[in-house]
């Protein structure tokens, strides 16, 4: 009798003991990830996305894992697929990471299509979705018919009127005239933001004298800057794709349109490294989409570890959010723990300490981002944002 | 009760059964595996109607499953959801009777080329318009349209499209169609109709191709010219018909299924080499099965046979 109740309480002490102990090494926190790693979008998760994943997972398990509400910490593991740009594998995976890997919470997919198209099974299964790299007007729609799918980059029309917005007020203090060259690369997105912005820049009475859009797979640019010269613009505003951004600002530097303008704009992949690392001290004053305050101590800190962690740098606009949405995740965790619903809950009603300053969702959205930016000195600092952040700079010429 | 009516039966017990599907535990996770094999059986299979016979080879589907994409995308405010279905089917139907005119009458490789650039031609114009006239409408699509009603649909085009290939194997034009692919002379000099046989067959499948682009766009939410009309769809519908095998009707589902779930297999495993590993299946298919799944089934079904007379005799 006696044997039999040592046995069990000896019993009793050794499973606890290895649950302990499991659960502080054994049993780690599944996260999933899916993103492109190969297909057209590969290069941007490239930049935005793996590199924030890596990060902060190494972070957080150096840190002895992420903290739950208990006290506890238990390592992160990360699930990663590639979805090669296919919204259709975008939609597999995110099941296969809820059905078959048991993941405790999984990281949104990158690009907007394979984001919206994987909202309705994050709503489904019930995980909350922090998006960044997912840029569209319909946010308010999709907020209503989705809980807890929340955005934090911002919203089509805002992006592509920070640039008209700007030039605006410059117009206004008579440092830039009236005569606009507008451009666009004919996809869905560059569409988007040059219906957006030109409505503002008419409104602020700027005179198109120049405006033509142009295939994604274009080779040759040169007959665009040529025709925009020849307009005699003011300012150059091209609503570009990474291959298209790089391309007319090359072009423009060879025929000379960068030195006639007073404003000099392109678009995604502007606030890439890889342009400054193209261009050099060329693009001193070059505008572009997006933005950071890269003097911000914590931008700092974040840049320097993401460099040391990932050996390449962060970009200039998307990297640092999302590096702030996983914040969100590991601070509303600390203090709920991994139920889905409860970390929604804490999503929608809290404030966040983030690289990007204080975050609060307000309708599942945070409505205050950088929209424009210039390049100075080789970095690219925000000069303008929805309500105003902290830290925006003045222009240079 | 004659054999073929057996046959319907049995086959319609199997849809009842593949209909419960979306009732299973974990039903999520099976439709987003199989909705896709469905699509794919359904392109497939009339795919194959065309080109089986005529050995024409069309890398179109892209651009007929685009256009019902887009169909619904434009109109899904506006017109029920139904008659978008037959809008698709429709302007499916013309696209393909234009590009067969044009192009049909003139030798496969003509036909090839022209179909591959059909895809891009079709996306730049609904860019250009889009451009100039649209904005942001027909981007997104916001619908109460599940994975289940996607699913149900999709079967119910396969029966459609497996008994309209029953229909036409037994019909006059079906017969046309054979000898065309056996000789093209001597189907001329019989008196049959050859570009309209050929024309007639196009503008099936791309009905098919075009309905089923219209019933996957509420899947997806956000529609972009470069995911409507992926050339890799074509690719891919070709090379699953192909691995099938087409002298089958049921041919391209052998390939569409196994295809699916190696496809499965290497994306759950191998999530960083399944470009690689794919190009090494495809590799093995072409120097170990040429005939595609059916024709291997068929010669093992041969030997059994044969081992079985053996045996009895």
């Amino acid at each position: 009798m006696r044997l039999q109740w040592m046995s069990k309480t000896l019993g009793v002490i050794t499973l606890a003991g290895s649950l302990a102990l499991s659960a502080q090494a054994e049993d780690p926190i599944r996260i999933g990830a899916v993103a492109p790693k190969t297909g057209p979008l590969a290069g941007g998760a490239a930049v935005t996305y793996w590199p924030n994943v890596q990060l902060w997972s190494t972070q957080v398990n150096d840190a002895g894992g992420l903290l739950l509400p208990d006290g506890l910490r238990r390592p992160v593991e990360i699930i990663e697929y590639d979805d090669r740009t296919d919204p259709s594998e975008t939609i597999r995976a995110v099941q296969r990471l809820a059905n078959n890997d048991d993941a405790d919470l999984i990281i949104p997919p990158y690009g907007t299509g394979m984001a919206l198209a994987a909202a309705p099974i994050f709503d489904r299964l019930g995980y909350p979705m922090l998006n960044v790299t997912a840029i569209t007007d319909q946010t308010d729609a999709l907020t209503d018919r989705y809980d807890g799918v929340f955005f934090t980059l911002g919203a089509t029309t805002p992006i592509a009127q920070g640039i008209a917005k700007l030039a605006a007020d410059m117009k206004a203090d008579g440092e830039l005239g009236n005569r606009l060259a507008l451009v666009n690369v004919a996809d869905a997105f560059g569409i988007e933001l040059a219906k957006a912005a030109k409505t503002v820049f008419e409104d602020e009475g700027f005179n198109i004298v120049y405006e033509t859009s142009y295939p994604p797979t274009i080779q040759d640019v040169s007959p665009i800057i040529n025709s925009a010269m020849d307009a005699e613009p003011d300012l150059f505003v091209a609503f570009s794709y990474p291959p298209d951004t790089f391309a007319l600002t090359e072009q423009a530097q060879v025929a000379g349109l960068d030195e006639q303008v007073d404003l000099f704009y392109t678009a995604v992949a502007n606030a890439f490294p890889a342009y400054r690392n193209r261009f050099g001290d060329s693009i001193n004053g070059v505008y572009g989409v997006g933005g950071v305050n890269p003097v911000n101590p914590d931008f700092v800190a974040y840049r320097e570890a993401h460099i040391e962690v990932t050996g390449q740098e962060p970009d200039y606009w998307a990297s640092a959010v999302m590096y702030a949405s996983l914040q969100v995740m590991q601070q509303a965790v600390a203090e709920v723990g991994l139920d889905h619903d409860a970390i929604i809950d804490y999503v929608k009603n809290n404030t966040f300490d983030t690289v990007m300053g204080d975050w609060d969702f307000v309708d599942q959205q945070i409505e205050n981002y950088w929209t424009v930016g210039q390049w100075q000195g080789g970095q690219f600092y925000g000069l303008g944002s929805t309500q105003g952040m902290d830290g925006e700079a003045e222009p240079i010429d | 009760m004659n054999q073929s009516t057996l046959r319907w039966l049995l086959v319609l017990a199997v849809y009842g059964v593949l209909a419960w599907v979306p009732a299973l535990p974990d039903a999520g996770g099976w439709l987003s595996l199989i909705v896709p094999m469905t699509m794919y059986i359904a392109l497939a299979t009339s795919w194959a109607l065309f080109s089986g016979p005529t050995h024409y080879i069309s890398l179109a589907t892209a651009a007929f499953y685009g256009v019902g994409t887009y169909i619904l995308a434009m109109g899904i405010e506006a017109v029920p959801y139904p008659l978008l279905l037959l809008i698709a089917a429709l302007a499916g139907a013309v696209l393909a009777a234009l590009v067969g005119w044009a192009t049909l009458r003139l030798s496969g490789v003509y036909f090839v080329i022209f179909t591959l650039g059909l895809a891009e031609l079709i996306r730049q114009v609904v860019t250009w318009l889009q451009n100039n006239f649209g904005g942001s409408r027909g981007k997104y699509v916001f619908t109460d349209i599940t994975e289940a009603h996607i699913y149900w649909q999709l079967l119910a085009l396969t029966l459609i499209v497996f008994f309209v290939g029953w229909l036409i194997q037994r019909s006059r034009l079906g017969f046309a169609i054979r000898i065309i692919g056996g000789d093209e002379t001597v189907a001329k000099h019989s008196g049959i109709h050859v570009a309209g046989a050929k024309i007639a067959l196009f503008m099936v499948s791309g009905a098919v191709a075009a309905v089923v682009g219209a019933i996957l766009a509420p899947r997806f939410v956000y529609i972009e010219p470069a995911m409507a009309f992926n050339p890799q769809l074509s690719f891919m519908v070709a090379i699953m018909a192909l691995l099938g095998g087409l002298h089958r009707l049921w041919g391209p589902l052998m390939g569409a299924i196994p295809f699916a779930l190696v496809w499965e297999f290497i994306a759950a495993n191998f999530p960083e080499q399944t470009t690689l590993l794919m190009g090494l299946a495809f590799l093995a298919v072409v120097f170990y099965i040429p005939n595609g799944i059916a024709g291997v089934m068929e010669s093992w079904h041969r030997k059994l046979r044969a081992n079985q007379e053996v045996d009895h005799g």
